[in-house]
């Protein structure tokens, strides 16, 4: 992770001069990928993420059903024209472990119990990578799977918090998420309050953590008027 | 009746249960009930439920379902019902009298690719499903034409007392079927027109003076 | 039987091997055990076994990083430590573990990493960590990341002959300056536990592995396993993780 010696926080505005407590522009499309069950696009700032639902359906090979519940598979992926410096198409290490806590993220509010030895898919490309990529992959899948009419307890709202300039910060972009004091990675179930994914990398007290949890659970709640918005818009 | 015509999102708060069953779409925690599924909520003092906007077909004991046949087993055969479960149509549910396998290959009676009318008969916890030819009704349908529609659309196809599905019938001089699990069967001269109005109420389920528009649509 | 071993649990306080809930199983340390290595160290938890060997090369630096070395940590599930483990190359959870051991040494910068540098620009030394399953008994995180930050308190930076590493010989230890330590909390129930056994981690779904550093500021956090968590209870299991991290410093040396 480079670390340079930039200054993220002039007169009280971040570079791309929003204020500490601002998200980026927020715009959801749902139904964005026909052979999908589910599918949505989200887009937070220039970090696009599209996801795509297969679903609930039959599983194959035999041996990975579950006789009594179905199961959730999740896989994220970095298309190579997504960042600057192209990346190698197919799963990294980085990429491996996101799907793994993207799919711990989601497991949680998925009634999976009434699909036995059935299988959800879960299909996230991220096309333009600018920061805060599995969070906002995950309010892509939250809506996919929702617009598949998947059973769930809850919808599944995820946001990135830090410190950068030892201020706090709500929704790091590309340039902050590479110089960043601390980043956060927060997934949420809004009705129930529930955390369903937490990562932090960074060097913080228990107090700045605290404040950022805080300060998270409250921006993913903004994040869920706007996909409750945006589905009701495109039913009515 | 209280029904609201706002669109739910799995998690949504809808009623107080106060002692009323919770149907389809929705799940309850203490005395909450709450929605499970996408859709619009229905509530009335019986019950509380979500008619959903999407998902898969999950059979349940009695339905009606259009389904092909996938394979001749040895005591019966195994059927492709438009689910992530398939189906299984034992020998003894699928012809009424008496017959010897040793002596008859039963591909004769229901062979891989023959489209059939059926009911849902058994479901297990585990989703192991069986289906049967004994209803009246039942029958196996020859020639004509299969499509897949949502299955959550099919009860706004067929219409109040078969009201839709009647109109569109009559109109067009074909025979259908509309199975529960989201499969139309269609044969006649014009199942182009009927397939078009079907698509119609599909996508358009949700809007109101739909019934006036089929029959216009229909009529030209 | 796993309901009745998480009541049973909660009930007694105590789990199946007669520990308390927060008691550790006894933690053995041996440093420099791998001749071959520039640093390693072996720790046992109970019957988890875990071998850590920091091995250092020649490298070019990172284009954003020019005057840094390299850290690179990665973790083998090696098929003899586990029935459940399979030859091949990482899986999801080796991938898992291995970052969150490097985020707990990376992000508390307990390595030096700009006193690494050769030539600027062109040539630095990479540090790579490799974590080896050797049994699973249960709390491989806590076990892997220990082991990770003893080979790296021990390590030492072989002696370089103009581009020729000598091996064998050395200068200088690695330049560390923290000794970060993980703490992987557990919820079951009501009730928080520390150090699972593999048959205890069988019933628990909710856990947070904290990484602490020796100022008590935390450098990486992950949430594991299938069930949702308040934010009262993480912030819970954090206050545990940072606790407990004070007594388990002291065994890293």
């Amino acid at each position: 992770m480079g670390k340079q010696e930039i200054k993220l926080m002039v007169d009280g505005k971040r570079l791309d001069g929003r204020l500490p407590d601002q998200l980026r522009e927020i715009d959801m499309k749902v139904g964005v990928v026909d052979s999908a069950d589910g599918s949505a696009l989200v887009k937070f700032g220039n970090t696009v993420a599209i996801a795509a639902v297969r679903g609930p359906r039959e599983l194959y090979p035999r041996y990975l059903q579950e006789s009594d519940t179905g199961i959730l598979r999740c896989r994220y992926n970095m298309a190579p024209f997504s960042v600057t410096d192209r990346k190698s198409p197919g799963p990294d290490r980085r990429s491996v472990e996101i799907s793994k806590v993207m799919r711990l993220a989601l497991e949680p509010v998925i009634f999976l119990e009434e699909f036995p030895k059935a299988t959800i898919d879960v299909f996230v490309e991220i096309l333009q990578a600018d920061g805060s990529t599995r969070v906002t992959g995950i309010n892509a899948v939250s809506l996919a799977l929702a617009s598949a009419g998947i059973p769930m307890r809850d919808m599944v709202i995820a946001c990135s918090i830090g410190k950068i300039d030892d201020t706090l910060i709500v929704d790091l972009n590309g340039i902050e998420d590479n110089n960043s004091q601390a980043d956060i990675s927060f997934a949420f179930m809004p009705t129930k309050e529930k955390v369903t994914l937490l990562q932090m990398d960074g060097c913080l007290t228990q107090e700045e953590i605290k404040k950022l949890l805080e300060v998270a659970k409250n921006t993913c709640k903004k994040i869920y008027e706007i996909q409750k918005n945006t589905i009701k818009e495109k039913y009515r | 009746m209280n029904e609201r015509k706002e669109v739910v999102l799995p998690g949504e708060f809808l009623a107080e249960k106060e002692g009323r069953r919770v149907g389809f779409g929705a799940y309850f925690e203490e005395n909450k009930v709450f929605a499970k599924v996408l859709g619009i909520p229905r509530i009335d003092e019986n019950e509380i439920s979500v008619i959903p906007f999407a998902g898969v077909y999950i059979p349940r004991i009695g339905d009606k379902i259009i389904g092909t046949i996938t394979s001749v087993e040895i005591s019966g055969w195994m059927v492709d019902i438009n689910s992530p479960y398939v189906a299984f149509l034992p020998l003894a549910e699928g012809v009424r009298e008496f017959v010897d396998t040793s002596r008859t290959d039963i591909s004769e009676f229901f062979d891989a690719g023959d489209t059939i009318f059926c009911t849902i008969s058994k479901v297990t916890k585990n989703k192991t499903i069986q289906v049967s030819m004994g209803d009246m009704g039942n029958r196996k349908l020859y020639g004509g034409v299969t499509i897949g529609v949502n299955p959550n659309k099919i009860p706004r196809i067929i219409g109040k007392g078969g009201s839709m599905i009647s109109i569109i019938k009559e109109r067009t001089n074909c025979e259908i079927y509309t199975g529960r699990n989201g499969i139309v069967w269609l044969r006649g001269e014009n199942k182009a027109k009927a397939i078009g109005a079907i698509k119609i109420v599909e996508k358009e389920s949700h809007t109101t003076g739909l019934t006036e528009k089929i029959e216009k649509l229909l009529s030209e | 039987m796993a309901e009745n071993y998480a009541l049973d649990l909660i009930e007694t306080g105590r789990k199946l091997d007669g520990r308390g809930l927060e008691e550790f199983r006894k933690i053995e340390i041996e440093p420099n055990i791998i001749k071959n290595a520039e640093g390693s160290a072996r720790v046992r938890i109970g019957k988890t076994e875990v071998i850590a060997g920091v091995k250092m090369g020649l490298g070019e630096p990172f284009s954003d990083t020019p005057n840094e070395g390299i850290l690179i940590v990665n973790a083998e599930f090696t098929p003899l430590a586990s029935p459940d483990f399979e030859s091949g190359p990482p899986g999801e959870n080796a991938i898992e573990l291995a970052r969150i051991v490097d985020r707990g040494i990376r992000e508390s910068k307990c390595i030096k990493l700009n006193e690494l540098c050769i030539e600027p620009e062109k040539k630095v030394w990479s540090i790579f960590i490799d974590i080896h399953i050797i049994n699973h008994d249960g709390n491989l995180i806590d076990a892997a990341a220990l082991a990770g930050s003893v080979a790296v308190l021990n390590a030492k930076i072989p002696k370089l002959d103009g581009e020729k590493i000598i091996r064998g010989e050395s200068e200088r230890q690695l330049p560390v300056q923290y000794k970060p330590v993980t703490v992987t909390v557990c919820k079951v129930m009501d009730k928080f536990l520390l150090d699972p056994t593999l048959e205890d981690e069988s019933i628990i779904e909710a856990k947070l592995s904290v990484a602490v550093r020796d100022d008590d500021k935390v450098c990486a956090l992950q949430k594991q396993g299938r069930e949702e968590m308040s934010i009262e209870d993480l912030e819970k299991m954090i206050g545990i993780a940072v606790e407990k991290s004070r007594e388990m410093r002291k065994l890293v040396g």
